[in-house]
């Protein structure tokens, strides 16, 4: 009687771990995109656009070097390169992946692209390791290499996700349904600690990355009084105030960050 | 007596799965294959050998010795029901595969829930209380305990003091366990100063619960030296209490030691490891103690009182044992 007890639960237990599974994997459903709410229409005879430089003040610390032994196929995919993380791109005293996008000031509600933003894993790089989608925007995730990924989003006003990807070639799509609080959402890969990327969250399309020289262009701006920000994943935030006036291109929207010690 | 040995290898591969799981933990791969209990789609047993790389090396490999050390526990516990004549082994034996089995869950439950801490914890201290039934169920099926060379210690002091040293290190170990999935190890980042002095400017959860274990180590070491200094001296000619005593000390100094140069290393994923099995070993070692000094209480023959020194008492048979 005891024992009969105690095997009802043993079996189910071992029988879930054993057989959970078939022999392949299963592809994970792709997200549906949100409808689009009545939009807010910006007049093209009079949008603005705000365009700037993100500038880096000092020399910024090496990017540190990935060691990808843990992986043969990162190792093959980098054959032949010193791969680093890309946490400091800089060209001629500007700086890249910096996301640059109005925090303030705009009103209405904007219309929900319906083009995915693509997102890749390759080379055991997450690419673009910076980028911003609108809330409702699909997000493609695509695993380009031959070998096993996860894709873990740890937003905090959106659901965390880890989606598996173990076959080369495999598209995922997730779509977030908020406005990301801290507005900026890590990505990471459990398998290849290395693997990182940022992707900010708005539930409007006014957002760049800036370039590698720092330059960045927000355009089809609204005319208006604004908060623009600019966010790094290092060197923190800073904000600016800008006045755009209807037609009007606004070229100095300028931010510099400090390589030691943070914003400025 | 077989059954004994096999006992001692399921102990013995419970600290290899420990071994596992604090690497997983020690090198941030407890989500490096998201589903289960199937892994990346695949039934765990058939997963591919060469998809073993990064982060999924360590958590499903974790996941194979632990459906090792599962089926291992099948076989003890039916093993036990077979053999043992004392109830309470018996019943005991299916404990460590109702621990075992949930200790399953638990680890599906936090991959699948993103690692909250609160059941990461309870993963981790589940698996200390496995371990000790792991290692319990080895020492009452010893020769030793069946058939002491002596007659049993009866010390009342000396148990007091024992459980205390082994409730202890358990709390120790949740603490422990709290700041580890906490991400709460190098909240404070200096040693053996407190952001170079002796209470931390701030306070936050991590900060509290970082300066908890702390605490708790130095309450550990007095705890296990006030328990080993009680044996030495009380009783010196037993070595069934004496070398796990010495043992105990040897271990919580080079666990203190680990603690130290895990801030020192920042983490080393080797030594944050190695500080998640001595742990282990420090409890079992406490527990196999206090258990000992308990043996009197299982009956089978006349008492010692303490400081008299007897001679060998005839063999204590388990018809001796109480149910």
């Amino acid at each position: 009687m005891h024992l009969r007890l105690f095997a009802v639960p043993i079996v189910l237990s071992f029988a879930v771990a054993a057989c959970g599974g078939g022999s392949q994997p299963a592809e994970t459903p792709a997200a549906t995109s949100e409808a689009p709410a009545a939009a807010t229409t910006v007049d093209p005879a009079t949008a603005a656009t705000v365009a700037g430089k993100i500038g880096l003040e000092g020399t910024p610390p090496a990017n540190a070097p990935i060691q990808m032994k843990a992986d043969p196929a990162c190792m093959a995919a980098n054959k032949g390169q010193t791969p680093t993380q890309e946490t400091f791109i800089s060209e001629g005293g500007g700086l890249g992946n910096v996301f640059v996008y109005v925090q303030s000031g705009l009103s209405g509600t904007f219309p929900t692209p319906t083009t995915p933003a693509v997102f890749d894993q390759r080379g055991c790089h997450y690419v673009p390791h910076v980028f911003g989608v609108q809330v409702g925007q699909p997000i493609e995730i695509v695993n380009s290499d031959p070998t096993l990924h996860n894709i873990h989003a740890t937003p905090k006003t959106n659901t965390e996700f880890n989606t598996a990807q173990p076959i080369q070639g495999m598209k995922t799509s997730h779509t977030f349904t908020a406005k990301e609080a801290d507005v900026i959402v890590p990505f990471k890969c459990d398998v290849h600690g290395w693997m990182n990327a940022y992707v900010g969250v708005l539930d409007h399309p006014y957002f760049a990355v800036s370039k590698p020289d720092g330059s960045f262009s927000i355009p089809n701006l609204p005319p208006g009084s604004y908060t623009l920000a600019a966010w790094h994943e290092r060197l923190g935030t800073q904000t600016m105030q800008v006045t755009v006036a209807a037609k009007e291109s606004k070229a100095d929207a300028n931010f510099t960050f400090k390589a030691a010690g943070g914003a400025n | 007596m077989w059954l004994h040995r096999y006992a001692k290898f399921v102990s013995a591969a419970t600290v290899l799965l420990i071994v596992a799981g604090g690497l997983v933990t020690s090198t941030g791969s407890g989500l490096a294959v998201p589903d289960w209990p199937t892994s990346y789609g695949w039934n765990m047993f058939t997963f591919p050998m060469k998809h073993m790389v990064g982060g999924i090396f360590y958590e499903h490999g974790h996941r194979l010795i632990a459906s090792g050390v599962g089926f291992l526990t099948i076989a003890l516990a039916f093993w036990i029901w077979r053999a043992e004549p004392r109830r309470w082994m018996r019943r005991l034996g299916f404990t460590a595969l109702a621990a075992v089995c949930v200790q399953g869950l638990l680890g599906g439950i936090t991959v699948l829930w993103f690692l909250p801490t609160p059941v990461s914890t309870a993963h981790a201290g589940l698996a200390q209380i496995f371990f000790c039934l792991t290692v319990a169920i080895s020492l009452f099926t010893s020769r030793g305990w069946d058939e002491p060379a002596a007659e049993p210690v009866d010390d009342r002091l000396l148990r007091l003091v024992a459980t205390t040293t082994t409730a202890l290190i358990y709390v120790q170990i949740l603490v422990g366990a709290t700041m580890r999935h906490s991400d709460a190890g190098l909240a404070i980042p200096d040693f053996p100063f407190v952001f170079g002095g002796l209470l931390p400017p701030e306070w936050t959860s991590q900060i509290a619960v970082h300066y908890a274990h702390r605490v708790g180590a130095l309450l550990v070491v007095f705890a296990i030296a006030a328990t080993a200094g009680h044996v030495w001296f009380r009783h010196p000619h037993r070595p069934e209490l004496r070398r796990p005593a010495t043992i105990l000390m040897c271990l919580v100094l080079t666990q203190a030691t680990l603690g130290a140069y895990v801030i020192w290393s920042e983490k080393n994923v080797l030594i944050n490891t190695a500080h998640v099995v001595v742990g282990a070993l420090t409890l079992a070692t406490s527990l196999v103690l206090t258990l000992r000094s308990y043996r009197v209480r299982f009956g089978g023959g006349a008492t010692v009182p303490v400081r008299v020194r007897q001679p060998v008492a005839p063999s204590l048979g388990r018809s001796g044992a109480h149910a």
